[in-house]
């Protein structure tokens, strides 16, 4: 299975944010833990507007949270 | 390891139990030569019958017996709702099991154009579903694991 070309900063955002836990994020967005869990390792691009969920937890906008392609490049 | 994980391993290994138990209970049961085939085919409609019967109720209990050991040993609770990963995977899942099954009865209907006898027919619809039901479980699996 090919990686997705949309990547995230979830795992950092996390982080930042008190170190939110997978289920306290998962909790947050309306998704399971296992989502999180694939989004992290890149493995499931979501949908838009679980895209905008996520970004809305972190209070970022969404291309803070998401990005399109090889992120180094950008 | 997930729970939507082990629960698809369970899921496999639950089925391939189910499915071999069934039919070594079932197999010497089968009637012998000469029977009218009436009683052929009442053989091979109960054997379905009763197999999907078996099998949900089977899935049923091994499904509460692994979530009640699941949060034993985890301390976490199974998720209560299906997201939009779990929608997609369990659409994936139902597509390749559902062409598995599609295969398998084409196959079942070529053996009887070519003249086979009719146990082969009933065995081939039979084992259709059961690797369509595998295929599906192995699926789910495959992209909890790798992703979609």
């Amino acid at each position: 299975m090919g990686k997705n070309l949309v990547g995230n900063h979830i795992r950092k955002l996390r982080f930042n944010h008190d170190e939110m836990t997978q289920q306290q994020l998962a909790d947050k967005v309306g998704v399971t833990r296992q989502t999180i869990v694939a989004l992290e390792k890149g493995n499931y691009s979501p949908s838009l507007e679980l895209a905008f969920r996520i970004a809305h937890a972190f209070n970022l906008p969404l291309e803070e949270v998401f990005f399109y392609g090889d992120h180094t490049k950008q | 390891m997930t729970y939507q994980e082990k629960k698809s391993i369970v899921s496999v290994i639950s089925a391939i139990l189910i499915f071999v138990s069934y039919c070594l209970f079932m197999y010497p049961r089968y009637p012998g030569v000469g029977v009218e085939s009436s009683e052929v085919f009442h053989y091979w409609g109960s054997f379905v019958l009763n197999l999907t019967l078996f099998s949900i109720v089977a899935h049923i209990i091994i499904s509460i017996i692994f979530n009640i050991v699941f949060r034993m040993t985890t301390n976490e609770k199974e998720p209560a709702f299906a997201d939009e990963l779990d929608k997609l995977i369990n659409l994936k899942a139902f597509r390749n099991s559902f062409f598995v099954f599609v295969v398998g009865f084409l196959f079942a209907m070529g053996s009887l154009a070519f003249y086979q006898p009719l146990h082969v027919m009933f065995m081939i619809l039979i084992s259709s579903g059961f690797i369509s039901d595998v295929t599906g479980s192995v699926t789910k699996l495959y992209h909890y694991r790798r992703g979609v």
